[in-house]
């Protein structure tokens, strides 16, 4: 784990206001694996005042790259970051996707900004493993599929894509997925990772997911970010610590 | 560099600076010593204990607001056993003042947890929390009882030869008044403040953010409530005071003292900076030698009004 000040590139806009930022950070970009996430802070003033979780969306040498989209005061002010201005970074935290698992196919399920850890995790993914993306969202709008391959799109309007939930869609594809042994590894709202815990437990498929919480220090001394856990139902796990990146069936979503 | 001395005193508590790492934000050291040179700061607050462990509330626990944070994090800890047995090891590798934080639901707990603690060497004061907003029995109902602040300070004295600290609610209308109780029944030093109650709603769901509905606030936001706390006390109750309350650099510290700290506690800040307490530690030390003080202590109460 490191505190660093590290250096803007620069700041790619993709489609439907979803924005990278692309940061010199040979500390982080070294160390971090697939899933893993950084606690940042984009300014010295007290607005925003604590830093706020991102995932690493991909890494080219010593360069880590940030997917966001302007939500708040702080996205805002890391929107308007130029080249040559600096972001603190604490990280990297938590624990990532596990790859190395035995499985031949990596079935990706993104819905929304929840595509963000993917490109990475595409890059890191070993040689001998296939994949396939299930990328879904409400409409076009909040479908990303930016350093994915292999990809299927649900929108639940229709609007582009397979019309329904990106559950439906996998429902669609069962035979293929039922081909070989398959792990999914998502990450998106709340309500789809529910869903994929269901569709994973019904079908007897392995599943990681990566989930979200509010928290304040991302190293595991506030306690801000409590997650049911199945196995202990004395003690919360902590999203900080114990994940992100839980397999699916070790947490209450 | 002339010698600066950055030591100040609790009563027979000797720090090496006035710099501790306050209670729910520094764990149990381990995690911060990651960050941060452990042997150099003033002391550590452990997160609050209680006799057996507790899962704390459901989330959503954490809410940021404008310069603070609101937390309702339920008192979450592993209980006096395991940190005996598992937290306290870790620590005895460090050479640094370790206060015990313990919260309870009665003053026989309270009491029960000192005499269990009392026995571990390395656990150096005790800091009382009978100020706790975030958990349904016990915490804050103690903190705004001034009679039960009394008895709990004469009981927990009664079963320890180590400082006795009180953490103080700000949520009452004369801290001063809860000082002074603190003092008549021997208590040896008062923390102020604990967290401010508040809370904070979705507009569109027309429900509370924070599962517990309520929470406590922290951060730069409260400073001048803290500091005018700490006045109110250093004016009114010979006892020394561990100013507490959005400190986040050197120049917070010193206007801390100046009200009337012995020492402070650097809290939110933590969560931010893990490191900020070593900088802030140096930042002082530049500071008094720029102004030729030569104790730091000084500092302590040296307002003009």
């Amino acid at each position: 784990m490191f505190i660093v000040k590290s250096l803007v590139e620069k700041t790619i806009e993709l489609e439907n206001n979803i924005l990278v930022i692309k940061v010199y950070s040979p500390e982080i970009s070294s160390e971090i694996k697939p899933g893993q996430f950084l606690n940042i802070r984009v300014s010295e003033t007290y607005s925003p005042l604590l830093r706020r979780p991102f995932s690493v969306c991909d890494v080219e040498g010593d360069f880590i790259f940030l997917m966001f989209n302007v939500l708040g005061e702080g996205t805002k002010i890391l929107a308007q970051k130029r080249k040559g201005e600096t972001i603190d970074i604490l990280g990297p935290l938590g624990h990532g996707f596990n790859l190395d698992d035995d499985y031949q196919t990596a079935v990706i399920v993104a819905g929304g900004l929840g595509a963000a850890p993917f490109p990475y995790f595409v890059k890191k993914l070993p040689n001998d493993k296939r994949i396939i993306s299930f990328v879904g969202g409400k409409t076009n709008n909040e479908v990303i599929t930016y350093g994915l391959k292999n990809i299927l799109i649900s929108t639940d309007d229709g609007s582009l894509g397979f019309k329904g939930t990106v559950i439906d869609l996998l429902n669609e594809n069962l035979e293929i997925l039922n081909k070989g042994k398959i792990k999914i590894f998502s990450c998106g709202p709340n309500a789809m990772l529910k869903a994929i815990k269901e569709f994973s437990i019904k079908n007897n498929f392995e599943c990681e997911v990566s989930i979200e919480s509010a928290m304040a220090c991302g190293f595991g001394i506030c306690q801000g970010c409590p997650v049911e856990s199945t196995s202990n139902k004395e003690k919360y796990s902590l999203v900080c610590k114990d994940g992100p990146v839980f397999n699916v069936r070790d947490i209450v979503l | 560099m002339s010698k600066i001395d950055l030591s100040v005193t609790i009563g027979s508590l000797k720090l090496r600076n006035p710099v501790l790492l306050a209670s729910g934000t520094v764990g149990y050291g381990n995690e911060m010593s990651e960050f941060i040179d452990l042997n150099k700061i003033g002391g550590i607050v452990t997160k609050s204990l209680s006799l057996k462990p507790r899962k704390g509330n459901p989330p959503q626990r954490i809410i940021e607001t404008p310069a603070g944070m609101l937390n309702a994090i339920g008192l979450a800890n592993v209980g006096v056993e395991v940190f005996l047995k598992e937290k306290i090891p870790f620590l005895k590798n460090y050479d640094v003042p370790l206060i015990c934080n313990i919260a309870a639901s009665s003053i026989e707990e309270y009491v029960e947890c000192t005499k269990i603690l009392t026995y571990e060497d390395t656990i150096k004061a005790f800091e009382i929390n009978v100020s706790c907003p975030n958990v349904k029995e016990g915490g804050l109902q103690f903190g705004n009882d001034i009679h039960a602040v009394g008895k709990i300070t004469e009981k927990v004295k009664a079963c320890t030869n180590k400082p006795v600290i009180i953490k103080l609610s700000p949520n009452v209308s004369y801290i001063s008044e809860f000082a002074k109780v603190v003092k008549e029944e021997g208590g040896d030093a008062v923390s102020a403040i604990n967290t401010l109650v508040g809370t904070s709603f979705n507009i569109f769901t027309k429900r509370p953010k924070l599962h517990n509905v309520t929470g406590g606030l922290s951060g730069p936001a409260i400073k001048p409530v803290a500091l005018a706390k700490v006045l109110e006390i250093k004016r009114l109750v010979d006892i020394p005071i561990i100013g507490i309350g959005g400190i986040m650099n050197w120049k917070d510290v010193v206007e801390f003292m100046i009200a009337g700290s012995s020492a402070i506690q650097i809290g939110t800040a933590n969560f931010i900076n893990p490191n900020v307490a070593e900088e802030i530690i140096k930042d002082l030390e530049n500071y008094c030698t720029s102004y030729s003080i030569e104790k730091i202590s000084e500092l302590t109460g040296s307002y003009k009004i």
